[in-house]
């Protein structure tokens, strides 16, 4: 190979971006594992302040959702805007300028809310000088990534691929709901007071809300299934068709859904009965696209035996298809009756955070470090460490919680003979114990799989020269 | 691809421009908010039949007059906003005390230690285990209370309604526990309540609550008149003293006001239907 050709894409900042999602996802199942520890154990509350479980369970959400979340969005979007258009990205210089301010967000986000500075809003907890840098941060990287499809030579590119759609939809929608919600009046330099309190407020808040699980964690890696699945089976995708349909019906229905967080609340009732339907009617769309996803190995099932990467992918697939039926379910009034407020919920978003978001991530990240480095993995048999640890990982997780959490439910509502309720508050709390135990056991595991992953990343880095070198010289 | 330059249907058009595939995902996702959110602002029903009377933020609400606290608010000769109700007054032996407003009056803004006791709830996070929402069940009203309703949160940027109870709702916990045991409970939780998760704020007691972040003054001046700009009503002569008010107290003092005023403001009927 002519070592002094030019590169043909801007893979720098896409390397930052990958090793930075990495770390990060070590971070956040850290902070995780130690909040849900708390909850078994609150002694390891330790009265200092900035660990108390409420702050620390944000500190673990911004995290994983934005930071190592964010991060992988950032990363998989540079990486395959360039290979599906044929172009290097439109402004390598922004990129980096926005991946960097994005560090810099992401980490006064966590620190911030250590020190208690929050504006109290779930999932957007960023108080408003950080707000405005996030939102900033993800209004220059749709920039970038609309004018770098917009500069594809259309003789050879005439048509953007489907991961495009999804990516691009996710930068508008997120930037958007981020920046309506988090509209607010400052009174000091660390707080602010929002526009929309009440009624209104609680709308627009799950409206953003149930869109960051919407758009973020699921319109913008479902781009990275679109584009990943195909690369690794190396089949093309399923169905065409099905992906136009999966495309629009989620750009459509999505943002309808967060009203099923507010059944039974202030919230009237016609409001959240229209969530709940449109909730019911996206699993079709949604198990149309898992689908997709998963026919794409026809033929080719036997890999799944021998490529562990493929593995993570079509694992985070059953996981997406799994969740999307769950989660109408739960949005059906009669079910949220009883799921509402309790552990469920956490066993819900954890079955899509860790088996679908994560395990397309991992598998996504896996399979560009090949290719940004230009090297096989430093440990293939590593990688399949990881993918029982993940796997194992999430399902103690979440079995912990959906008994947990019904059998919260089912204490809360229950009556003795004589007509009273049966359990007080705190027996009911009492009863979570071994759950919360077994579920912090859940999320260790599944935080060793991300050190094996960090490890092996490293590993592969460092060993990426020598080993290309050993295997020019075996060849020769 | 086989085809020339022009686009075979709509699909294929966006396909081909970025710019339009942009246009019309934009609209697409837009729908919902206008048809779901801007109805919330204009319909009577959504906020229990409470309405804004005029730009000072006056409310009155004529089918369930019992929900809010109504005064009116006019401009005295020197233009200050002045009410012919004082919502609290610094009394004889100079405490800052509840003027005209008496409990069950229906719901009114917060006192200056109030607002900073609920700055608190948001600064620990409480809302994370905490639900101020009671849905209309039987055992949700033997536990808890009545069922909540939007005018008793309408003062409230942002709303604490929670979406997560590790531990009980608190909407109606004001009045329920003495402020002794709230002190207690804040101390060590599990002291009072022995299967307790919760953890221990003893950092409350030792802070005054004028002091902020950094050791920069809490100005509840400025929260006080950001809060009338988003519609909470407050007279200019409570905006001046929300400072003074505030004095001497200690952040464990502001955060039991907060919790002992939940759910208190408003005397509901049981006989009657709020919620459709």
């Amino acid at each position: 190979m002519d070592t002094t050709a030019k590169p043909q894409y801007d893979d720098g900042v896409v390397k930052y971006l990958t090793v930075g999602a990495v770390v990060f996802l070590v971070l956040g199942t850290f902070f995780g594992t130690f909040a849900a520890s708390q909850l078994a154990w609150p002694a390891l509350n330790f009265d200092i302040a900035e660990i108390t479980f409420a702050r620390l369970r944000v500190i673990h959400t911004n995290t994983v959702i934005f930071a190592f979340g964010g991060m992988t969005l950032m990363a998989t979007a540079f990486y395959t805007v360039q290979r599906t258009n044929g172009v290097k990205l439109w402004s390598n210089g922004l990129a980096w300028w926005t991946a960097i301010l994005f560090t810099i967000g992401l980490l006064a986000t966590v620190l911030s809310i250590g020190l208690g500075i929050t504006t109290g809003k779930e999932y957007h907890e960023q108080e408003w000088p950080i707000a405005i840098a996030i939102a900033l941060v993800w209004t220059l990287y749709t920039f970038n990534f609309v004018l770098t499809i917009a500069s594809r030579n259309k003789e050879t590119h005439s048509h953007v691929y489907v991961s495009n759609w999804f990516f691009m939809g996710m930068m508008i929608a997120i930037t958007y709901l981020y920046v309506i919600n988090g509209l607010a009046i400052p009174v000091s330099l660390f707080q602010s007071y929002t526009l929309f309190g009440g009624v209104q407020g609680a709308m627009i808040q799950w409206w953003w809300g149930h869109n960051a699980v919407g758009f973020f964690l699921t319109a913008g890696f479902l781009a990275i299934m679109y584009y990943f699945v195909p690369k690794q089976a190396q089949r093309p995708i399923y169905s065409y068709r099905l992906s136009v349909i999966h495309f629009w019906a989620l750009m459509f229905g999505y943002v309808w859904l967060g009203a099923h967080h507010l059944q039974y609340t202030a919230l009237p009732d016609w409001t959240g009965s229209l969530g709940a339907v449109i909730s019911l009617a996206m699993i079709i769309p949604s198990w149309g696209g898992a689908l997709n996803g998963m026919l794409t190995l026809s033929g080719a099932w036997d890999r799944l035996r021998t490529d562990y990467i493929l593995r993570f992918l079509i694992m985070s697939l059953a996981f997406y298809a799994m969740s999307t039926f769950e989660g109408p379910v739960m949005a059906a009034k009669s079910v949220n009756a009883l799921s509402h407020y309790t552990d469920w919920t956490i066993g819900h978003v954890h079955s899509g955070a860790l088996g679908w978001v994560a395990m397309v991530s991992i598998g996504a990240i896996y399979h560009m470090v090949m290719k940004l480095w230009k090297t096989e993995m430093y440990s293939m048999q590593l990688i399949n460490i990881h993918f029982w640890l993940a796997t194992i990982g999430t399902v103690f997780y979440i079995v912990a919680m959906w008994v947990s959490g019904i059998m919260q439910g089912l204490m809360w509502r229950a009556y003795d003979e004589y007509g009273t309720l049966a359990y007080t508050f705190a027996e009911s709390v009492a009863a979570m114990h071994p759950y919360y135990v077994m579920r912090a056991f859940g999320g260790f595991i599944f935080f060793l799989g991300a050190v094996v992953m960090l490890y092996n990343i490293v590993m592969t880095i460092r060993t990426a020269e020598a080993r290309s070198a050993n295997r020019a010289e075996a060849v020769a | 691809m086989s085809d020339d330059q022009k686009p075979k249907n709509i699909q294929d058009m966006f396909e081909r421009n970025i710019f339009a595939l942009l246009t019309a995902t934009a609209l697409a996702f837009s729908i919902a908010g206008i048809v779901e959110i801007v109805p919330l602002f204009h319909l009577k029903s959504a906020t229990d039949y409470t309405e804004k009377t005029d730009q000072y933020g006056n409310v009155k609400n004529e089918r369930f007059p019992e929900l809010v606290w109504e005064r009116t608010f006019t401009e005295d000769a020197n233009g200050k906003l002045v009410s012919e109700k004082a919502l609290y007054k610094e009394d004889s032996n100079g405490n800052w005390v509840l003027a005209d407003w008496k409990v069950g009056d229906g719901v009114r803004p917060y006192t200056p230690l109030e607002l900073a006791g609920r700055d608190l709830y948001v600064r620990e996070g409480c809302y994370i285990c905490h639900s101020q929402m009671i849905r209309p069940f039987r055992d949700e009203r033997e536990r808890y209370g009545h069922y909540s309703l939007a005018t008793e949160s309408m003062y409230d940027f942002p709303m604490q309604w929670g979406s997560k109870r590790t531990g009980p709702d608190l909407a109606r916990l004001g009045g329920k526990y003495s402020d002794e045991w709230h002190v207690m409970h804040l101390l060590r939780p599990q002291d009072v309540v022995p299967e307790s998760v919760m953890p221990a704020y003893p950092w409350l007691a030792d802070k005054l609550i004028s002091e902020d972040f950094f050791g920069t003054e809490r100005d509840m001046t400025t929260r006080l008149s950001v809060m009338r700009m988003l519609g909470v009503p407050y007279t200019d002569e409570e905006i001046a003293n929300a400072n003074k008010a505030i004095e001497g107290f200690t952040e464990m003092d502001a955060m039991v006001a907060y919790l002992q005023v939940l759910g208190t403001m408003v005397k509901l009927d049981d006989s009657k239907v709020y919620r459709q």
